[in-house]
């Protein structure tokens, strides 16, 4: 039995399992890290940095880093939530998202972060993007709406292990890419499970909408990470 | 030297209305125009979206009457879900009706306690100080209490139904997202007054003896004031009846001719046509059957009032057979009596909500239905303003491509036009200079229609105008702001 290592966040100590990321062990003591391209189950790849954490004045990302014994970690002080929400300002800022026609609205992870974070307007001035909204079989997948989470690619594959959805371009340009041919063989059950996977309304089931009214949707009731902080 | 003079709203830059009146070399007007800048873009702006997204996404288009677009939307996107009004649950029907008649009831209920009735009360020439809802707070504290709570009232209902007071999500192609408990109904049927649905049907009644009371006061003015001759254009129950959700079209000329004969309103293409003039963004429908010229209607609480051949809520069918008689059952062609028309639909809305509260569907569990998809769907309502034309078509791949708007300021865009001219013949000929008193006719002449332009209902009532007089060389001689 391995030993467990201690730890602290925002002066709050903790012991978790040797091996456990940094966001992890916080979930452990009930302490919420947001992160967005990180999702239960799947390999992180540390990507949108909305889980960044100090240690010893160094940014880290949670969702990637082990954690090690005595870590100190900041998380919850004013330098560390504007440094979130700026993420989050640049990710509203960068794409279309048009929260009140958007049918993810209520269950959406990055209105859930904005919310959460207390943000109105970005600081950054809208880009106003020139994307397109592609039709697959049985889906649409809006890139004015998409965050290259990569949550898709991970988490999406044809019954045989073959992957849909796949990353291109670098940079400002890159973009999720779909394989149409296997897209095509896609179960209505997987495209609910893209749709659900997907942090923001980009992947979209043919069809249908707005089913959950108002009132009765994920983050109607409690802010995003109540459900991590209530554990404890 | 021929003179234009222009009247704009100054505070408002979406949605603003602007009239410019032209006057020839004798100070005669030879031309008056109302100018509307229109949703314009509106079109590009849905371009490939899924079509389940439409209600949501096209009530942003007004803050004012959201509900409207919200239901003409999913009433177009149930046809293409293969949902036809008939097949609906009766559920997901008698829901969507609810929440419209809510929102009738809020929006005739601001329009005549809050924006109106000021005008009424006070005179068309009382101090802009006092002519607005405040002054009607300050010495008709009644009046303005009840405005209040049966504005509130709808909005409740709105509420229940789509989730949010203003921008719901209620309706979706092919039904609704949720029905009602029985605490919710049991809210809106039995809270202590005034928050029950029998105290705001008796006060939707005392706002009509009011009126009365105002008309018989002031029955030269009420009678005379804008009043033209037109056509008339709504949807009526298939029976003739008075409905604000569902029907067909029917059309009557000023003498009560029908010119439309309850035709079904998929093929309103063959029967309404649209022009464009070069000098506005708002463009002109008329009937196709009459032309350009003769073709032009009204649409709203007037236009429904003559339409219609009786309202199906006791209270308000008596209410219309002496709004009737006073016209020997002919159409009412007075564009003030738009205000008599108004609240008696208020008080019909009133009724018909406490019948839905009582009907025990609205707790129906079958809210949504599924069809053979169609490319193509048009949906129609009685909005407060008057009739409203959603059309649009999709690709296969379930995306917009063509969306077609005719909102009910744009089917009155004529009306406008005539009940500016006629103040502006009234008023403003012969007279060197723009006076106040013909500023605030034109206001009321717009108002009467409720036009769904922001500035309408800005600054409590007040549509803040501005007067400019040129010369034919484009010199500004004079400026009035009110
Ligand atoms: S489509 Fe959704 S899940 Fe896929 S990368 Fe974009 S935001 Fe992430
Ligand atoms: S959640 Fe850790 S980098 Fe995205």
């Amino acid at each position: 039995m391995p030993e467990k290592l201690k730890f602290s966040i925002d002066g709050r100590e903790g012991l978790a399992d040797q091996g456990m990321t940094i966001y992890e062990a916080a979930r452990v003591i009930g302490v919420y890290i947001p992160v967005l391209c990180h999702y239960e189950g799947l390999k992180p790849v540390g990507s949108c940095r909305i889980c960044s954490i100090l240690v010893n004045g160094r940014w880290l990302a949670s969702c990637t880093q082990p954690l090690s014994e005595g870590m100190v970690i900041e998380n919850n002080t004013p330098q560390v939530i504007e440094y979130r929400r700026a993420i989050i300002e640049m990710l509203l800022a960068e794409g279309n998202h048009f929260c009140p026609a958007c049918e993810k609205s209520g269950n959406c992870e990055l209105q859930a972060l904005a919310y959460r974070y207390g943000i109105m307007v970005p600081r950054f001035p809208y880009q106003f993007p020139q994307r397109q909204i592609e039709a697959y079989p049985g889906f649409l997948l809006d890139h004015n709406r998409c965050v290259q989470c990569q949550r898709c690619v991970r988490a999406i594959q044809t019954e045989d292990g073959q992957k849909i959805f796949a990353m291109k371009n670098r940079s400002k340009d890159v973009r999720v890419n779909v394989d149409r041919k296997l897209a095509a063989k896609l179960s209505p059950d997987q495209i609910q499970k893209a749709m659900d996977i997907c942090p923001v309304g980009a992947i979209l089931k043919k069809e249908v909408g707005f089913l959950r009214p108002i009132g009765q949707r994920k983050y109607d009731r409690q802010p995003i990470g109540s459900e991590i902080e209530g554990k404890k | 030297m021929a003179r234009k003079i222009t009247i704009e709203p100054v505070t408002r830059v979406e949605g603003h209305g602007k009239v410019t009146i032209h006057l020839d070399d004798e100070g005669r007007v030879s031309q008056a125009r109302f100018h509307v800048v229109e949703f314009r873009g509106f079109e590009r702006f849905v371009q490939r979206r899924p079509y389940w997204e439409i209600p949501v996404l096209v009530q942003r288009l007004c803050g004012i009457c959201p509900v409207s677009h919200h239901l003409a939307g999913a009433k177009a996107m149930d046809i293409i879900a293969g949902v036809p009004p008939e097949k609906l649950t009766s559920t997901a029907e008698k829901i969507r009706r609810l929440m419209h008649y809510g929102q009738m009831l809020q929006s005739h209920a601001l329009h005549f306690f809050h924006l109106a009735s000021p005008d009424l009360l006070f005179g068309f020439d009382a101090d802009p100080a006092v002519r607005n809802i405040i002054g009607v707070a300050k010495f008709h504290r009644e009046l303005a209490v009840h405005g209040i709570i049966l504005r509130k009232f709808g909005q409740e209902i709105i509420k229940a139904t789509a989730g949010k007071r203003i921008h719901g999500t209620g309706a979706i192609p092919g039904g609704v997202n949720k029905s009602l408990t029985q605490e919710e109904r049991d809210y809106f049927l039995k809270s202590p007054a005034p928050y029950n649905i029998d105290t705001i049907i008796d006060w939707a009644q005392e706002a009509i003896e009011i009126f009365k009371k105002l008309h018989q006061e002031n029955k030269e003015v009420l009678d005379t004031f804008a009043a033209f001759p037109s056509n008339h254009l709504s949807l009526v129950r298939k029976d003739g009846a008075l409905d604000f959700y569902h029907g067909v079209l029917r059309a009557v000329d000023a003498e009560g001719r029908k010119i439309l004969n309850d035709v079904d309103y998929q093929d309103y293409l063959k029967y309404v046509g649209e022009e464009v003039r070069p000098w506005s963004y708002m463009k002109f429908p008329y009937l196709k059957k009459l032309g350009k010229g003769k073709g032009w209607y009204r649409v709203g609480p007037i236009a429904r009032l003559n339409t219609c051949d009786y309202i199906p809520s006791p209270r308000a069918q008596q209410e219309f057979e002496i709004y009737k008689a006073y016209t020997g059952g002919k159409p009412n062609n007075m564009t003030l009596h738009s205000h008599w028309a108004r609240l008696i639909e208020l008080l019909h809305a009133a009724e018909v909500i406490k019948d839905l509260l009582n009907d025990k569907d609205i707790s129906g569990g079958k809210l949504v239905k599924k069809g053979k998809k169609q490319l193509e769907g048009v949906g129609l309502i009685e909005a407060p303003r008057g009739t409203l034309f959603h059309h649009y078509r999709i690709n296969k791949d379930d995306q917009v491509v063509m969306a077609n708007l005719i909102v009910s300021t744009t089917n009155n865009n004529e009306a406008y036009n005539q009940a500016v001219r006629w103040v502006a013949d009234k008023y403003i000929s012969e007279k060197p200079e723009v006076t106040e008193g013909m500023l605030n006719r034109v206001e009321v002449a717009i108002r009467a229609y409720d036009p769904c332009l922001s500035c309408a209902t800005h600054a409590l009532g007040q549509m803040p105008l501005q007067v400019d007089l040129y010369d034919d060389r484009g010199q500004l001689l004079d400026r009035k702001r009110k």
